[in-house]
């Protein structure tokens, strides 16, 4: 950690300094963020004999290793904001997401939230060996809506999702990923949520489920929440994003509107 | 830190109302979430047997057929065998219920190990009580238990015993039972969240306790014969231990009088609610502790 303070103080200047918007109401603010976690296994040979060792020795793993993937970001996003955020892979964007989802703890700075954000990843099954209409109603119910809601919102789930005629009764792990990413989509998108993280799930989808994701994101957004969008292809971002993050190791390197930015990031990826 | 004027943003964020994301709920308002959730457990609870038994051609018949082929196992083995059962009235009623009994625990226990790591990508996508995924893998397990009653009552008659007034203490003493369950589930969830080796090791420790709970023998015997050589407290620990508190009390429910050896009712009544008060407080506060570090990185 100490590693870590040193970094932060030389680097004082990378983060643009965050300016507070009065007249907007703040969803989620971050505030000098650092995400350290703990890979396992990286470069291991693991045979019995040596793990026994080490725990005689009470040693730590000698293979875990500690990656700082997010450093020192900071910002404020309000409410009715759909954010893009961009960088190259291993960037930080996916912890950053799952670090405004509460799933990793930071290890220094904050993450302010009104409501519980939830995340929508890249891995697409809630419950892999249960059946798409099955997944419907636990992902619901477990969302907390009541049962009249949930059968309420079935059919429109079921037409959001737009799955092969009949996929609905296979279990989820016969789909394939785009299939099982839209499904995702579709049902947390059938609760308004305050904050809604979306990490590459629309990337999977065809040219006519983006059109009505883009759709159904605005009308998240109108519903007063914010909504994070991670992306590789810029013109997803360009065309549902009103702000756009870029992130570059881990530390922040510009925040604004989509047009400068992107094309900032353009020139600077030689895209 | 670099916030306009004074302010930091902590301190804007506070103002505003917002809150660290990820922060546990209260203690009531947890208990309040997760009885909102009372639809999506149960539900989750009759998906998930469904799913278990979609890959074989019996389908679901198996929740019959594998309580049978268990009791059959061990009664060939103890009761034909080893001939454990002297001085026991039917002992094949007397294994057969101890073994289904005995299986509620050890199942849910095995389940609950499983409970957070096996449903990884339900908690990180969605915010629930973490706690709904053990009550539902509890609740499979008590439907799976009551089946296995069926096949036991039908056996219990096919070897001669009669209906009694004492069958109706049976339902208060499977609700017990079940809150035992859920606590010590709740418990070895977080462990087996956290630690997960505790799945390699949890086959040991049920089998163990298996030995040590009477399934096979009859405690207030073996009781007797520690008292015989000095050691009366091994008795009193064989006694009031959990396992075999429910299976005697169900024994004595179904069975009645199963040898000579007296049973003190009053005593294990009195165990069996202090072990379900206290596993399930206990387990539930356990469990609750950890919420927010579930699913985590």
């Amino acid at each position: 950690m100490a590693n870590s303070l040193k970094e932060k103080t030389s680097l004082a200047g990378a983060q643009p300094e965050v300016v507070i918007d009065p007249a907007r109401e703040p969803i989620v603010v971050v505030d000098g963020l650092h995400i350290v976690y703990r890979v396992y296994g990286a470069g291991s040979k693991g045979s019995a004999a040596s793990a026994l060792m080490r725990i005689v020795k009470r040693q730590n793993r000698p293979q875990m290793k500690e990656v700082h993937a997010v450093k020192g970001v900071s910002f404020v996003a309000y409410r009715g904001d759909a954010i893009g955020v961009v960088g190259t892979n291993g960037s930080g964007k996916s912890t950053l997401l799952a670090a405004i989802a509460g799933l990793l703890p930071p290890a220094r700075g904050g993450v302010y939230t009104d409501g519980q954000p939830s995340l929508l990843g890249v891995n697409a099954a809630l419950m892999k060996d249960l059946t798409g209409s099955r997944n419907i109603i636990l992902g619901c119910l477990a969302m907390g809506l009541t049962q009249e809601e949930t059968k309420a919102k079935y059919d429109e789930i079921v037409k959001f999702a737009d799955l092969k005629p009949g996929f609905i009764d296979y279990p989820m792990s016969t789909y394939s990923s785009g299939m099982g990413a839209r499904l995702r989509f579709a049902i947390a998108a059938a609760r308004t949520h305050d904050v809604m993280l979306i990490d590459e799930a629309l990337a999977t989808g065809d040219a006519k489920f983006k059109r009505r994701s883009k759709a159904k994101i605005d009308e998240l957004r109108q519903d007063a929440g914010a909504v994070f969008l991670v992306a590789h292809n810029l013109d997803v971002i360009e065309e549902t994003c009103n702000r756009v993050i870029w992130l570059d190791d881990g530390r922040m390197k510009m925040d604004g509107d989509p047009e400068e930015v992107l094309a900032a990031y353009t020139k600077a990826t030689g895209k | 830190m670099n916030g306009s004027g004074n302010e930091s943003l902590a301190e804007f964020a506070a103002r505003h109302g917002l809150t660290q994301s990820a922060a546990r709920p209260s203690l009531r308002k947890y208990v309040q979430e997760l009885w909102q959730r009372r639809t999506f457990i149960w539900n989750f609870a009759t998906a998930k047997t469904a799913s278990t038994y979609s890959g074989s051609q019996l389908g679901q018949l198996w929740q019959v057929l594998t309580p049978l082929l268990n009791a059959g196992v061990y009664y060939l083995i103890f009761g034909v065998l080893v001939g454990t059962s002297k001085g026991i009235h039917n002992y094949t009623a007397f294994l057969i219920t101890g073994v289904f009994v005995f299986t509620f625990t050890q199942r849910s226990l095995t389940a609950g190990a499983k409970a957070i790591g096996g449903n990884l990508s339900l908690i990180r996508a969605l915010h629930f009580p973490r706690a709904s995924l053990v009550f539902a893998n509890v609740l499979m397990e008590l439907q799976q238990l009551l089946i296995s009653m069926v096949v036991l009552v039908v056996i219990v008659l096919l070897t001669g015993e009669m209906p009694t007034l004492t069958w109706l203490l049976i339902p208060p003493l499977l609700m017990l039972q079940l809150l035992f369950n859920v606590g010590i589930s709740l418990a070895i969830a977080r462990l087996g969240a956290f630690v997960r080796d505790i799945q390699q090791l949890l086959p040991f420790i049920t089998r163990t306790w298996l030995y040590f709970s009477g399934v096979f023998f009859l405690i207030p015997q073996m009781a007797a014969k520690f008292d015989h050589k000095g050691y009366p407290w091994v008795g009193k620990i064989l006694e009031a231990n959990p396992g075999a508190v429910y299976i005697e009390l169900m024994r004595s429910c179904l069975i009645g009088d199963v040898s000579k050896f007296p049973i003190n009712h009053g005593l294990l009544w009195t165990y069996a609610v202090l072990w379900a008060v206290v596993a399930f407080i206990g387990g539930f506060w356990y469990f609750y502790r950890a919420e927010e570090r579930y699913g985590r990185g």
